[in-house]
């Protein structure tokens, strides 16, 4: 009936994870009840989680990939404490088939679930605002997308008390993750997770990529679309091209451990190195997937508060093109040590330092946006400043692993571990943060409180280097990564600074759970009534904050990059906000639980294939496909905000303004 | 305890890892030359341009400059060819596979055979009839020709002041040159993650001289236990394992390993 699920599956012997998910238990709970109380529930239901509006689905992203963050440093702060502990005759306080697990699930969750749930959230929130669009190409698919994350996320998490999750590294190398050396259910969770929030992705890329491809606005020509907009086209690009590798290759895998296939298998023709090629063949552009729209923030972030347009915009936007198509050819060089032949290393080792050239050149454009303008100091700046003092150097020690001969001693080593951190935080995490800032206000229509915002960013930048610093040294000192424990005790001080480092980030953490909830709290002092509290250049800006349903009353015509900031110089009304928008009744699409019931069932095909509970995999799948079948005769595809209430809306508008003004 | 920085990488004492450190510290200086400016200059344009010094002079349409431009792409390029030319050379001069010039006197290369299993290296010296777990002997100053595979998952095997890892793969067999210039005791480790028994796949490499290692092969003949068939099983069951010398009573030892992985159909090998 249960498949292989039973009591045993609970590791009553593990305190950590039953202690850490009864905190997470007793919060949903005292959340569900405040809900409760305040009579929120059929607001929730209607405004957010049956909302197709790209707007709600981008903020419901960042709050996921926030939730993910804490529960992804969580993992961090335990390996920092027992790396710290554990040297000599010392264990630590995790063994190794413990902490084989939280490695793995900090690298599948801060990748998946942070880095790359937080980018296609900001993508979402912004870009039909930025082409001034009404919202995506397809905004149910748009809510699938979102809830299968949700799902992957979910399945993710439930592995923590029911069973146990991979410990084989979050790439899951065969023959390791094959049946006969990972006999337990860690490595299908992670399979059904990251297939059923890997489709969710791939959808949400191929919804992007078509909004930009065909929503533009009037006049709005590929070379007037702000930066942003461009690298988000790559990056979704890059998932549409890259994602079905994935999928394929954890089907393949799928089938070794569950119908006896023999694709990575050490037996009978199998061969582990292929899973490798083609893991990294998606691992390669993933890593370009999530830092592809940091550029593009930091490219917004730094035009705008230098009060400057960006510099050699064409080569902004061709080294961001350059990027998304040379990263497919450098997947090799995350395993030069396989002993592939010396053409083989040099030509791969050469592409992956190719690509340092369009990057090089964005570093350039950035520093002389910087230079003749005008700066103004305030959160998303830090964040783009830190970045660009900070990814260049991850950026020198990516080149030196680039070198077959020099990451042949560097290669899995902490050295590695650093490079990486360097330049996903430095990189991913910094333009998580600049484009929170920067963006909030939109979202909400209040900004967000800067003196709590500045001490996360200097927590975050000091703790970065105390922890990831000693770790480069620690790598040329011959330490490995993904040590339990080690007898080199000349390396333990190292690694109580780099704990440190974690703590320190710690704080950072925190500052940013007090910061939104001390904007929350004191927000009728921090309202943006113009739409526009950074003197913004793009036309998200041109719109009320928050954005009415429908994004702009009427279509925006633009005439050029940067059309608002002209408009705004020349003293004329803002494209979004005309005098009298015209009380046409606008169309907007139709609330729908698709999203919402489809990752549902997911979520039951997911935990059913993992426990091998049939009946409740077919049940799910079933459930999924009638789902679909309820959506496709629906009668009603969407709702008409009528004139009035558009007036109303911008009556409201005006009289704040006013107010304002007055 | 201090932590002694010179160490692994940072102390190489052979020439592999010499020209490896030397490769690295190379490389670095060269970029050092371009991301420290750059670094000095994000910091100083954002804070002499900040909104409130008066004097600074804004240049607030100014957002291309082709002459800049050309900078801008040929800087990096240029780095990048140079550094482009010194990695595409130095992954043919230090191509783990290509064998090392034999010093005057010392002979052929020792051929050593690598096993990795759950969780412990198995060292085969098929000329001398011996082998070892956890534990490398080996002349100092004589080439060495590794040839590694796996019994079971992969592995990388790395000794990092002698230079250049190499993965360990069940079905395929690697090839690695290495030496040791003097003798000395070289700690090396599995750094490719296989499981709960990893952190402790380490071993030390016991670098001796030559009259030294020949006197360590007739003791290991004389009073090691035998490594057989039977023996190899009991080895290979998963469980980590102190060090150990065996004197070696089954010769083709290692194809029998890299046999039992072959697939029927013809596979990849490198």
């Amino acid at each position: 009936m249960l498949g292989k699920l039973d009591w045993s599956a609970i590791p009553t012997d593990q305190p950590i994870p039953l202690i850490a998910a009864g905190i997470v238990a007793l919060f949903m709970l005292g959340v569900a009840v405040w809900i409760t109380k305040r009579g929120w529930w059929t607001y929730l239901w209607k405004e957010w989680i049956t909302s197709v509006d790209h707007k709600r689905i981008g903020v419901m992203y960042v709050l996921l990939a926030l939730v993910m963050l804490m529960r992804g440093f969580v993992d961090a702060l335990m390996m920092r404490s027992q790396q710290a502990i554990a040297v000599g005759a010392h264990q630590g306080f995790l063994p190794p088939e413990h902490y084989n697990q939280i490695f793995s699930a900090h690298g599948t969750i801060m990748i998946f679930f942070v880095g790359m749930t937080f980018m296609v959230g900001l993508m979402n929130f912004v870009v039909p605002l930025q082409i001034g669009a009404r919202d995506v190409a397809f905004p149910t698919l748009n809510s699938v997308s979102f809830w299968l994350t949700a799902s992957g996320v979910l399945l993710l998490n439930l592995s923590l008390v029911i069973g146990e999750f991979a410990r084989t590294g979050w790439l899951v190398y065969p023959p390791l993750s094959e049946l006969a050396y990972s006999p337990g259910v860690g490595v299908d969770y992670y399979l059904w997770a990251i297939q059923i929030a890997g489709v969710g992705t791939l959808l949400s890329g191929i919804n992007l990529t078509a909004t930009i491809l065909k929503m533009r606005t009037v006049g709005m020509g590929y070379m007037r679309m702000p930066i942003f907009c461009w690298t988000a086209l790559t990056a979704n690009l890059l998932i549409i091209a890259a994602f079905p590798i994935l999928t394929a290759t954890l089907a393949m895998l799928t089938l070794d451990r569950y119908l006896g296939f023999h694709f990575f298998t050490n037996d009978f023709g199998g061969n582990a190195m292929m899973y490798i090629n083609l893991i990294w063949a998606w691992g390669h552009p993933e890593v370009y997937i999530l830092i592809l729209p940091a550029f593009g923030v930091f490219s917004e972030v730094i035009a705008t508060f230098s009060g400057k347009g960006i510099f050699a915009y064409r080569s902004m936007a061709a080294a961001a093109l350059a990027i998304c198509v040379l990263s497919f050819m450098v997947w090799l060089h995350h395993f030069f040590t396989m002993g592939a032949s010396a053409d083989v290393n040099g030509f791969f080792g050469v592409m992956t330092m190719i690509i340092a050239v369009p990057t090089g050149v964005k570093v350039f454009n950035w520093l002389w946006t910087l230079y003749g303008g005008s700066i103004r100091f305030s959160v998303p700046l830090m964040w783009a400043l830190g970045f660009m003092v900070t990814f260049i150097i991850g950026g020198m020690t990516g080149v030196l692993l680039a070198i077959p001969p020099v990451d042949f001693i560097t290669h899995n080593s902490l050295f590695l571990v650093a490079h990486f951190h360097n330049v996903i935080i430095g990189g991913v995490i910094f333009g998580a943060y600049a484009g929170y800032n920067y963006w909030f206000p939109k979202a909400f229509g209040f900004t967000l409180h800067e003196g709590w915002g500045r001490a996360t960013f200097w927590c975050w930048l000091v703790g970065f280097y105390l922890a990831f610093m000693p770790l480069y040294l620690l790598g040329l000192m011959g330490a490995t990564r993904r040590m339990q424990h080690y007898s080199e005790a000349g390396w333990q001080p190292l690694m109580i600074v780099a704990l440190g480092g974690a703590l320190c980030i710690l704080a950072g953490i925190g500052c940013t759970i007090v910061q939104l909830f001390v904007s929350i709290r004191t927000r009728e002092q921090r309202r943006d009534l113009t739409g526009d509290p950074w003197d913004g250049r793009s036309l998200e800006w041109a719109t009320p904050s928050p954005p009415p349903p429908f994004n702009f009353a009427t279509p925006v015509k633009v005439d050029g990059l940067d059309t608002f900031w002209e408009t705004k110089r020349k003293g004329l009304t803002a494209p979004g906000l005309p005098e009298l928008p015209a009380p046409s009744a606008i169309e907007v699409p139709e609330r729908t639980g698709t999203g919402f019931f489809v990752a549902f069932f997911a979520t039951g095909l997911g935990f059913g294939m993992v426990w091998h509970i049939w009946w409740m995999a077919i049940a799910s799948l079933l459930g999924i496909v009638a789902v679909a079948l309820k959506l496709a005769w629906r009668r009603v595809d969407e709702t008409e905000v009528d004139g009035a209430a558009v007036a109303a809306f911008y009556a409201a508008q005006y009289a704040t303004h006013a107010q304002e003004a007055a | 305890m201090s932590p002694s920085l010179t160490a692994g990488v940072l102390d190489p004492r052979g020439p592999v890892a010499a020209n490896e450190y030397l490769l690295l510290q190379n490389a670095t200086l060269v970029m050092l030359a371009l991301i420290v400016p750059i670094i000095v200059l994000t910091l100083v344009f954002a804070w002499w341009f900040r909104a409130g010094n008066k004097r600074a002079k804004r240049k607030l349409d100014w957002n291309y400059s082709g002459a800049l431009e050309v900078v801008n792409w040929m800087v990096p390029l240029m780095i990048i060819l140079f550094l482009g030319g010194m990695g595409w050379v130095a992954a043919h001069a230090l191509d783990p596979a290509k064998p090392l010039p034999a010093q005057s006197g010392q002979g052929e290369p020792l051929e050593i055979q690598v096993v990795s299993l759950d969780w412990k290296w198995l060292f085969i010296y098929p000329g001398a009839g011996v082998a070892t777990v956890n534990h490398l002997v080996v002349p100092a100053g004589r080439v060495l020709h590794l040839q590694l595979t796996s019994g079971s998952v992969m592995n990388s095997f790395f000794v990092p002041q002698l230079g250049s890892q190499i993965y360990t793969m069940a079905g395929m067999t690697t090839t690695l040159y290495l030496q040791a210039d003097h003798p000395g005791t070289f700690p090396g480790r599995s750094v490719q993650f296989s499981g709960d028994g990893f952190s402790d796949m380490r071993f030390d490499v016991d670098a001796v001289a030559p009259s030294d290692y020949e006197a360590w092969l007739a003791r290991t003949r004389a009073s090691g236990a035998r490594l057989d068939a039977t023996g190899y099983a009991a080895l290979a069951r998963p469980g980590t394992s102190a060090a150990r010398d065996y004197l070696l009573a089954e010769p083709r030892l290692f194809n029998t390993v890299l046999a039992a992985s072959m697939s029927p159909a013809p596979s990849s090998s490198h």
